[in-house]
């Protein structure tokens, strides 16, 4: 196995800190891996500019690669192309529904300063699109806060960006 | 001596204090939103502010690190004198909590009192409005990292946007009281509104057009708000040459006392 696949199957063990049903993989930061004679440059793209988790992301993966030997990584940030929720792959939208999160819908219209928009966000427990909006901003920047008007649960909603 | 390139720096230290100074306001909510998940919501445009405040220092940062002995002098007047005595680069937290007042380049609008929740709901959509009319343009700066942040940036501040525009429409069509409160705040903010359209030497952006969009969502959001756009008045101007209200001091003392008592600290 090349070096470069190896370090791609280390990043799906790095795990997103404030969601770790997700790895970084899953959760579309990871822009490339390059692998040059004895050095690793790993660039990722930061999900919302005051994440608290990238700094906790860039260090457990310098963590990861230590553990496996691979001393000499450099890991840096680009902002451009911006991140965006399309990005996250099925497979983490998968997780997140089965962590109780509703995964983000594709990026669409409701992601515009049009106020008072309803979008239809389908509850992670019970499958209802019969749900309204609590509050734009959740737990962490990345979420909404909904309710479920059939099961009556409140649920977060990782928002379309 | 590359002039535009002092300019650049200059310019990307207005951006950063703006969203410093307002993020700094908006965190002072924490724990005192009328509502939870308000509480939560105003810190996390707190929040992102930082986030983009930050982007915007250490771009600064490296600029100044890169500079040549003319342009270091050129900009001078804005590099915290504390720092000079470390012997080190510079870095975006010495330009957060070791410059003094005068050495702020923000918007008088960012440093006011967050006051009750209509003021801080007010000021925050003349900003965010403000803020995301801005980056839209930016984006297209020559400049690539200041548009890269503002590419970054301008889907956080569209978040902001709405949020403000609802809340507004929320207080000014509720009950009376919401009403007179919004309506005083707006008699007090309407006059540090021009600031943001009045030139600088280091702007870049075309501040015209940007006005006219700005207006143009005042006008929309005020009607469902029953809130009236007020008459032109004489405005407030000082902040982007670094002359602050009387509330700036106060600010920077509370955000910038551990690096001051401690310099260096980290955790």
């Amino acid at each position: 196995m090349s070096t470069e696949s190896e370090i791609w199957q280390l990043l799906e063990e790095v795990k997103d800190p404030e969601v770790p049903v997700l790895s970084i993989l899953d959760l579309g930061i990871v822009r490339s891996v390059k692998t040059t004679d004895h050095k690793i440059e790993i660039v990722i793209t930061p999900t919302y500019s005051g994440c608290p988790a990238m700094d906790v992301i860039a260090m457990d993966i310098r963590l990861k690669l230590i553990e496996k030997g691979y001393r000499n990584v450099s890991i840096t940030q680009q902002l451009s192309p911006a991140w965006t929720t399309d990005w996250m792959t099925e497979v983490g939208k998968q997780k997140l529904k089965a962590y109780g999160i509703a995964p983000p819908n594709p990026k669409q219209q409701f992601c515009s300063t049009d106020m008072f928009q309803q979008e239809a966000v389908q509850c992670p427990r019970c499958n209802s699109y019969h749900t309204e909006l609590i509050s734009q901003f959740g737990s962490t920047a990345c979420k909404a806060l909904y309710r479920c008007l059939d099961c009556k649960e409140a649920f977060d909603y990782f928002k379309c960006h | 001596m590359n002039l535009s390139t002092s300019q650049l720096f200059i310019y990307t230290l207005h951006l950063a204090d703006n969203a410093l100074i307002l993020g700094q306001r908006n965190a002072e909510w924490t724990g005192h939103g009328p509502v939870l998940e308000q509480d939560i919501a105003i810190t996390n445009i707190s929040l992102d502010l930082l986030g983009q405040a930050r982007n915007f220092y250490q771009y600064a940062a490296v600029l100044y690190n890169n500079f040549g002995e003319e342009e270091k002098q050129a900009v001078d007047k804005y590099i915290p004198r504390l720092w000079k005595t470390y012997n080190r680069e510079l870095q975006e937290d010495d330009l957060a909590f070791l410059r003094d007042e005068h050495q702020f380049i923000n918007l008088l609008l960012t440093e006011l009192p967050k006051g009750d929740w209509a003021q801080t709901i007010l000021r925050q959509f003349f900003f965010s409005s403000f803020q995301f009319y801005l980056y839209q343009k930016l984006q297209d700066d020559k400049d690539q990292q200041l548009s890269a942040i503002a590419e970054k940036s301008v889907k956080e501040t569209a978040y902001h946007l709405r949020w403000s525009s609802e809340w507004v429409i929320r207080l000014g069509d509720g009950t009376n009281e919401s009403n007179h409160r919004i309506k005083e705040a707006l008699a007090n903010q309407w006059m540090f509104t021009g600031e943001m359209f009045t030139p600088a030497s280091y702007e870049r952006t075309d501040l015209a057009s940007l006005k006219e969009e700005w207006i143009k969502k005042m006008a929309t959001v005020f009607q469902e708000a029953t809130l009236e756009v007020p008459q032109q008045t004489w405005m407030q101007s000082g902040g982007k040459e670094g002359k602050h209200t009387e509330h700036m001091g106060y600010l920077l003392a509370e955000m910038q006392y551990l690096q001051r008592a401690y310099p260096n600290a980290t955790w």
